[in-house]
């Protein structure tokens, strides 16, 4: 996994609440065995209309939404279904931070598995971030900060361990292995 | 030691490390059930890494997801209509061969869905950690395990070194006192309750049930509660073993036998929380003045009681009801509905179906209307078949299918037509989570299948008796 540092980008705003993972990802696409290539499918009842056609006032389709590497979301983002292929939409679309006041649990979990930074910060930022789309902003993973225009700033909690990995590109898995005496041992006693 | 919650007990009886400041804890899983849709990746970076299954003898696969459930495709040699499900089913079938664990193959008299067959098997035991690729794995709670959804990379992690990386959540008891009034179900209760904290009320918590309602609850409609716990965002959903927990366990073709199954109780008695023990938070209800419960909107959340008005609600409820075509102050009682989906891993248990034929016996779907039938398991139908309830549900007019999850998910081919409204056994009304523009109620077996012979949302204690 690469190392996940600093994200410098502007910001691309979806307001509603409790976004579940079959609007990130829609169930239909689930018959894969790939594990990437999703990026079309992201959002794909909210983006296109019945006939594939996009729609224009949907901020992933507006001209300004490219290049946008921070999804600043209402509040309980990705709740419902466990799919990582959620995240892994995401990611293949390019949005490497996703901003909001609260974060399901399993796609919180999830999004760290692929270097995409769950970013949870308090209600009057957030509220900010809502009202001021596209502004330019700075996800800074080891200050656990999130740098927004003119010198404000909202402070996000990262555990330790998820924050070592994403600095360093270490994936879980690497540290599972490694506890294997620990693990032999419990299977053991 | 300190009074434990029934949740901390498990907890630290399957940390392999505990967590510290710097490090989640490692967390021993028992049991891995595992299925077509969110396997293929998690063997896919088991290869790259050149790592093997660890533990062939705690993994158990069943088809359930992509599965078609119309007997053409499953039995009667027409080839799986959707290809990319066909792929799936055979990676997994090649996975098992590869990897040495137990499939429970598309035509085995055991496949089901995946949170139906644990239980049903005896696999599913008390005091036991218990994960799965899919989130409504909270249902195994209801025997008083630890069991909760993963994404595939985790599901990675569990096949090579049977292990999670975790940090604790809080815990969260939710007490009902009261008993539940005649023609109002567990699907109701559980309604109620998220309802009642909402659809992120429970995350980053464990929540444990409990209370004279609760324990008047037989096992399956416990796993109906458990399940639901993910719809109030939880980390998991669980309550205490007692006798009902053993009683259902006696006997199941996995779980122990004989000396073996009196030592296991013994066991399973230490696994219920301590008294005096202290949750993080508690919600106290009372199951007495819950009615007949249906949703509304676009998630778990935004339910009412069946004979209820929509309430004017948030703002962002707006978008919701928008979807659903439905405004503030609607009633939704005598609405038309064009669809009934009886199944899931929530509601095709066999309570749910005998609950389901008595208001199907004797009457005919309403004209026009679809009602699909879908057992949690092949053994769900045949145990449904013994008795006579796929007669009722045939000559009722309904379609008596393979097991399968179904239009609960929509991926297999199941699905209803864009502005259509779905009365549904099922877990989740997200926006097009039963097809493209699909209008999905929520509701109990009972609520369904008055649905369906009306055709329209009705308070099923019309037919009561």
């Amino acid at each position: 996994m690469e190392p996940v540092r600093l994200i410098r980008s502007r910001t691309m705003v979806l307001p509603e609440a409790d976004i579940d993972t079959d609007q990130i990802f829609p169930a239909r696409f689930l018959t894969t065995t790939e594990g990437g290539g999703f990026a079309d499918m992201l959002f794909a009842d909210w983006r296109f209309d019945a006939d594939g056609k996009p729609r224009p006032s949907f901020a992933l389709n507006r001209p300004e939404a490219a290049g946008c590497e921070v999804l600043v979301a209402g509040p309980n983002f990705g709740c419902g279904s466990s799919r990582e292929h959620a995240p892994w939409a995401l990611r293949d679309f390019g949005i490497r931070a996703v901003v909001s006041t609260s974060i399901a649990d399993i796609f919180f979990s999830n999004a760290l598995k692929n270097g995409l930074v769950p970013v949870r910060i308090e209600p009057e930022s957030h509220a900010w971030l809502l009202a001021n789309p596209g502004v330019e902003v700075e996800v800074d993973v080891a200050a656990g900060e999130l740098r927004l225009p003119g010198g404000r700033a909202a402070r996000f909690a990262i555990d330790p361990f998820a924050r070592h990995c994403l600095l360093n590109g270490i994936d879980e898995l690497g540290y599972l292995l490694s506890q294997r005496p620990a693990i032999e041992a419990w299977e053991r006693r | 030691m300190p009074a434990q919650t029934m949740f901390e007990k498990i907890w630290r009886a399957h940390e392999v490390l505990p967590e510290t400041v710097d490090t989640p804890a490692v967390v021993y899983v028992d049991l891995h059930l595992t299925h077509e849709v969110t396997s293929p990746q998690a063997f896919a970076q088991l290869a790259a890494r050149g790592l093997k299954l660890r533990r062939p003898d705690r993994t158990l696969a069943t088809l359930d997801h992509a599965v078609p459930t119309d007997s053409a495709q499953v039995f009667g040699g027409v080839p799986i209509r959707l290809e990319s499900a066909a792929k799936q089913i055979s990676e997994l079938e090649r996975n098992a061969r590869l990897h040495g664990f137990e499939l429970l193959g598309l035509r085995d008299a055991r496949r089901g869905i995946v949170h139906v067959i644990g239980p049903e098997l005896g696999l599913t035991q008390p005091g036991m950690t218990l994960v799965c690729g899919d989130s409504h794995t909270s249902t195994h709670g209801a025997f008083g395990a630890l069991a909760f959804g993963i994404g595939t990379t985790e599901v990675a992690h569990v096949f090579a070194t049977q292990c999670l990386l975790q940090r604790k959540p809080k815990t969260l008891a939710i007490t009902v006192g009261g008993a539940l009034q005649a023609g109002v179900g567990a699907k109701d209760l559980v309604l109620a309750i998220i309802g009642r904290i909402g659809v992120a009320g429970g995350a980053r918590q464990a929540i444990e049930y409990r209370g004279e309602a609760i324990r008047a609850l037989s096992m399956e409609e416990r796993m109906t509660v458990c399940n639901m716990s993910i719809e109030a965002g939880a980390r998991a959903g669980m309550i205490a073993p007692d006798e009902a927990t053993f009683a259902y366990l006696r006997g199941r073709p996995r779980a122990p036998a004989g000396a073996g199954f009196e030592a296991a109780v013994e066991r399973w008695r230490q696994v219920a929380g301590d008294a005096g023990a202290s949750f993080d938070r508690e919600v106290v209800m009372d199951a007495t003045s819950i009615e007949p419960m249906i949703s509304y909107g676009t998630n778990p959340g935004m339910v009412m009681p069946v004979g209820g008005a929509i309430p004017a609600g948030a703002a962002g409820d707006a978008q919701a009801l928008r979807y659903m075509g439905l405004e503030p102050g609607q009633a939704l009682l005598g609405r038309a509905v064009q669809v009934v989906f009886i199944g899931s891993c929530t509601n095709a248990r066999l309570s749910d179906l005998r609950a389901a034929a008595g208001v199907f016996r004797g009457r005919q779907v309403a004209r026009g209307l679809r009602a699909l039938v879908v057992p949690g398991s092949q053994a769900v139908k045949a145990a449904a078949e013994a008795e006579g309830l796929d007669r009722v549900f045939l000559d009722a007019g309904a379609e008596w299918r393979e097991s399968g999850c179904s239009m609960c998910v929509g991926i297999n081919g199941d699905v209803a037509a864009p502005g259509e409204y779905v009365v549904s056994t099922s877990n989740r009304n997200f926006e097009g989570r039963q097809g493209r523009g699909v209008r999905t109620l929520l509701a109990s077996p009972v609520t369904a299948a008055a649905a369906a012979v009306t055709g329209r949302v009705t308070d099923p204690r019309q037919f009561l008796g």
